[in-house]
């Protein structure tokens, strides 16, 4: 065992204690989503009839969560998330994992540099860049479109790190074999590297796809339509539309754009935990 | 780029014994060049994605901090450091400045502490460790703007859940978010709530590398209770870990901008405006770019500082190569 506290057996009314004051915790962190829950399946008039209760008297979970779906575009909004962050994933892959590859596996003049920009990229908060990349985007003329959503996100110096410390500790010999083999280089990195490091591209898809779909900053600046909102966004123009008018409809909106998060989350928790870490957590 | 790199194993010095070192010279060459080409060939696209995404945005920022361009302008004129003097000049920036430090010496004590201590009672034990990481980490993950939504629910003036218990128990009731002395504080609790599952799990990670023998040297030593464990081997020895965890967490505190977007856009009376706020507010909402660059220098010039701190600290411990 492990013990950081006690390196023996807690006894009885130790044990009782850690699980008192951590479900006391837990519930204090889970209490926003309860009461978000909570909200979603009351009806109006119990809503704001203060009351501590939970449980509504009247189950109203079906007229909030259908009026959620049919008076806003949730369900556009949650399928723009679902195609944004699959398109910045994939093209995220495509272009780290060859540049990963040759940093780890090739020498080239200039290695070293690019290295060193990879880490400055690594340290530049995408914030920053908004401004001149706003102006990029009126250049090309995809302000306002999916493309805009999508392109400062092409490249992650993130995900060529990560990627080129995992096929650092792939034996040189594999890449040797692969060559005698008749692979290209390129091949080399779609079916060896790759498939070798599935760990490091299920932890970099899990931090991308995380922080895409939960993303406020940059969608708010590069689209304006509302059919082209990704799922904060939405969620925050149904908020402003509704004025807090409407909170039932509002909390299932807010109940579903967390929920897909949520559950991938309970249903890989070490997975999360290793990509939201950045791979600080082994 | 395929064909010639096959030939790249013989360049390998070990599988190459000293014989012919004259006509190997050229063939490695050869090798040498065909291997550089293709290195260039895969690192093509994310090298001219970096330089055009990243590197040139970057510069672009710290000229247009130096101009007076705005959106849309055909021409610009270099206006030296004015931009930079009129932000330090406004008092409504010295006030966002000033929120943010303060938002993150709120949020950075607060989350490293509580994530601290939730880590050690639940390594201290065995039994639902899994559960109850799962549940103090779940809202780094959750979409913050939604959660937003749920806090504001929750904070109410009449229907909310704390002001009710509060009122329920005799204790004065607020309305939090449009209170100039609340909204700041309590944005800085959900920023807390937010980001302590993320400090818990580092330091259980490090918790985890702590060597047993440790304790038990410790034990030898007669430190018999957890206290004289914990304050003469797992403190001293979570040292590092916590240094990386304040900055972390400091670097997150000083990008907040969600919460503030979805509940207080700054106010009561750019009470609760910080830096990112500001920053999106100038360029994008009133169009002042070279003030907005200006902004976005001043912010990043404190997150590169921030970054360096923690590289300077973290010095010993990474090993890149």
């Amino acid at each position: 065992m492990n013990g950081a506290i006690s390196s023996n057996r807690l006894s009885l009314s130790a044990a009782l204690v850690r699980h008192a004051v951590l479900l006391m915790t837990g519930t204090l962190i889970l209490l926003p989503f309860v009461w978000m829950v909570s909200l979603s399946i009351k009806p109006p008039g119990e809503i704001f009839r203060a009351s501590f209760s939970l449980w509504p008297a009247q189950l109203y979970a079906g007229e909030n969560y259908t009026k959620a779906l049919s008076e806003t575009s949730l369900l556009r909004y949650m399928g723009n998330g679902v195609l944004v962050c699959a398109m910045i994933l994939l093209s995220q892959i495509l272009v780290c994992a060859p540049c990963a590859y040759a940093l780890a596996k090739l020498r080239f003049p200039g290695r070293g540099l690019l290295f060193g920009l990879v880490l400055v990229g690594l340290l530049l908060p995408h914030q920053v860049l908004a401004l001149p990349l706003f102006a990029l985007g009126h250049q090309l003329g995809i302000l306002n479109t999916y493309a805009a959503l999508i392109f400062p996100y092409i490249v992650s110096p993130f995900g060529i790190f990560l990627f080129r410390q995992f096929f650092k500790t792939i034996p040189d010999d594999v890449v040797h074999a692969a060559r005698l083999d008749g692979l290209s280089e390129l091949a080399i990195v779609w079916r060896i590297m790759l498939p070798m490091a599935l760990p490091a591209v299920i932890a970099f898809s899990i931090f991308s796809v995380v922080s895409h779909w939960n993303d406020l900053f940059w969608p708010l600046i590069a689209v304006r339509d509302q059919s082209l909102m990704p799922p904060p966004l939405g969620i925050m123009a149904f908020k402003n539309e509704e004025a807090g008018n409407d909170y039932g409809p509002l909390m299932a909106a807010s109940t579903l754009v967390v929920l897909p998060l949520v559950i991938a989350f309970l249903a890989a928790q070490k997975w999360f935990v290793e990509g939201m870490t950045g791979g600080a957590v082994k | 780029m395929s064909g010639p790199l096959a030939l790249s194993e013989a360049s390998d010095k070990r599988s190459m014994p000293i014989e012919v070192p004259l006509q190997a010279i050229p063939l490695a060459r050869r090798r040498a060049l065909a291997e550089a080409l293709a290195a260039l060939a895969l690192a093509g696209p994310a090298v001219f994605f970096l330089l055009v995404l990243f590197f040139l945005p970057v510069a672009a920022v710290f000229v247009i901090a130096l101009t007076d361009w705005r959106f849309g302008a055909n021409s610009l004129s270099f206006v030296g450091l004015s931009n930079f003097r009129e932000v330090f000049a406004d008092a409504g920036f010295r006030a966002s400045l000033v929120n943010t430090v303060v938002y993150a010496l709120i949020v950075v004590p607060g989350t490293v502490i509580l994530g601290l201590l939730i880590a050690l009672v639940i390594e201290s034990g065995r039994s639902c460790r899994g559960f109850y990481r799962a549940v103090h980490f779940l809202p780094f993950m959750a979409t913050l703007t939604a959660m937003a939504i749920a806090w504001e629910a929750l904070l109410h003036p009449t229907i909310g859940l704390v002001n009710q218990a509060l009122a329920a128990i005799g204790l004065p009731t607020a309305n939090w978010l449009r209170d100039e002395n609340m909204a700041l504080p309590i944005l800085a609790v959900i920023g807390i709530w937010q980001n302590l599952g993320y400090a818990m799990v580092l330091f259980l990670a490090g918790l985890k590398r702590i060597p047993q023998e440790l304790y038990n040297a410790a034990d030898v030593d007669g430190a018999d209770l957890w206290i004289d464990r914990l304050r003469t081997v797992t403190l001293p020895m979570l040292g590092p870990v916590t240094m990386f965890v304040v900055i972390v967490v400091a670097l997150r505190a000083f990008e907040a901008f969600d919460t503030v977007k979805v509940l207080t856009q700054g106010g009561p009376s750019h009470a609760s405006e910080v830096l990112l706020y500001t920053l999106y507010r100038e360029s994008f909402e009133y169009l002042r770019t070279g003030y907005g660059a200006a902004v976005a220098v001043v912010f990043l010039a404190i997150v590169v500082t921030l970054t360096l701190v923690q590289v300077r600290f973290m010095d010993t411990k990474v090993h890149y190569q």
